[in-house]
């Protein structure tokens, strides 16, 4: 193990804007696109249902 | 038109071309990815931030290997398969190829974006700069920008052949970018450093930090096609909203 305490970790050796701005904006934009996955198959399944059942659009 | 046939070991592989047969196919398929992504993931999170050692050079800073590596790998990835569907796309006049192509491209676009920024939060502490027009960096922003150009043609067109086939010739073009990206390192002169994991020699770091950095390449991938099938399903239900399959599937709720 690489560090004493865990703000020894948090800082990173000094680096923690660095470090921490990678992995929390990649996370963000993951979580992100996950969001937009979904709410993406909600709208299609949703315009179907509109649509009216086994109706043609 | 007659559907062509590509049969390996008494399976139509082609069976799967049709989106009627590959949605539900896709749906089986997107838990298992989503899964074994999360816990490479989490195991590479694990040896990249806890187990493998600190760089006597680059300090606790080289950590962003772990996120960078495995994004830009992956932009770069993303888009050989986008090209490859449209090229098949173009060339068998599978709808499917297309819509797969589709699918790729804004996750393609989402790990071009962390492989830059995290290249210019990297590049800062170690280079002294943010950001600098060297080959490489040049040539990554290219291959974001084709990304958008990309989704951006497909949008324009209402015509959704024509956005499909105007998408792909793009994509195919913008495909001799990726060896650019990839050996710039090698043409030029550049900030960036060399490839530290290359399939002819030895790799140059410690064994702990490889395999992190194998494990989030690996979650990286799986994440990638766990998040393309999920939206080729969403796309295959806004474009053959006609059929009477997909109808089906408004009356009985989620298969």
């Amino acid at each position: 193990m690489n560090w004493a305490s865990w703000s020894d970790f948090f800082s990173m050796g000094g680096y923690a804007t660095y470090v921490w701005g990678s992995y929390g904006v990649a996370t963000g934009l993951i979580v992100v696109e996950i969001i937009l996955l979904r709410s993406r198959r909600r709208t299609a399944l949703d315009q179907l249902g509109r649509s009216g059942m086994g109706g043609r659009p | 038109m007659s559907q062509p046939t590509l049969v390996i070991g008494s399976v139509n592989w082609f069976k799967y071309a049709s989106p009627q047969a590959f949605y539900p196919l896709a749906g089986a398929m997107i838990p298992w990815f989503a899964w074994v992504a999360a816990a490479c993931a989490i195991t590479g999170l694990y040896v990249g931030l806890f187990v493998a050692p600190t760089d006597h050079q680059q300090g606790e800073s080289y950590r962003i290997i772990f996120i960078h590596v495995a994004a830009a790998w992956m932009s770069m990835f993303i888009y050989l398969v986008m090209a490859f569907w449209s090229g098949v796309g173009l060339v068998f006049h599978t709808r499917l190829s297309h819509m797969m192509a589709s699918a790729l491209a804004p996750t393609g676009a989402l790990f071009t974006f962390i492989a830059l920024w995290t290249g210019s939060l990297w590049g800062k502490p170690t280079w002294g700069t943010w950001w600098a027009w060297d080959a490489r960096l040049t040539s990554e922003l290219i291959l974001l920008f084709l990304y958008f150009g990309f989704m951006a043609l497909q949008a324009a067109i209402d015509e959704p052949r024509r956005a499909d086939r105007a998408g792909a010739v793009l994509a195919l073009v913008g495909v001799v970018n990726v060896p650019i990206i990839y050996f710039s390192v090698k043409w030029w002169n550049t900030l960036h450093q060399g490839a530290s994991v290359s399939l002819t020699s030895a790799p140059t770091m410690a064994a702990t930090m490889l395999t992190g950095m194998m494990l989030m390449a690996l979650a990286a991938w799986m994440y990638s096609i766990a998040a393309a099938l999920h939206r080729v399903r969403s796309i295959i239900l806004e474009r053959e909203r006609g059929a009477d399959w997909v109808a089906q599937i408004a009356g009985t709720g989620r298969p």
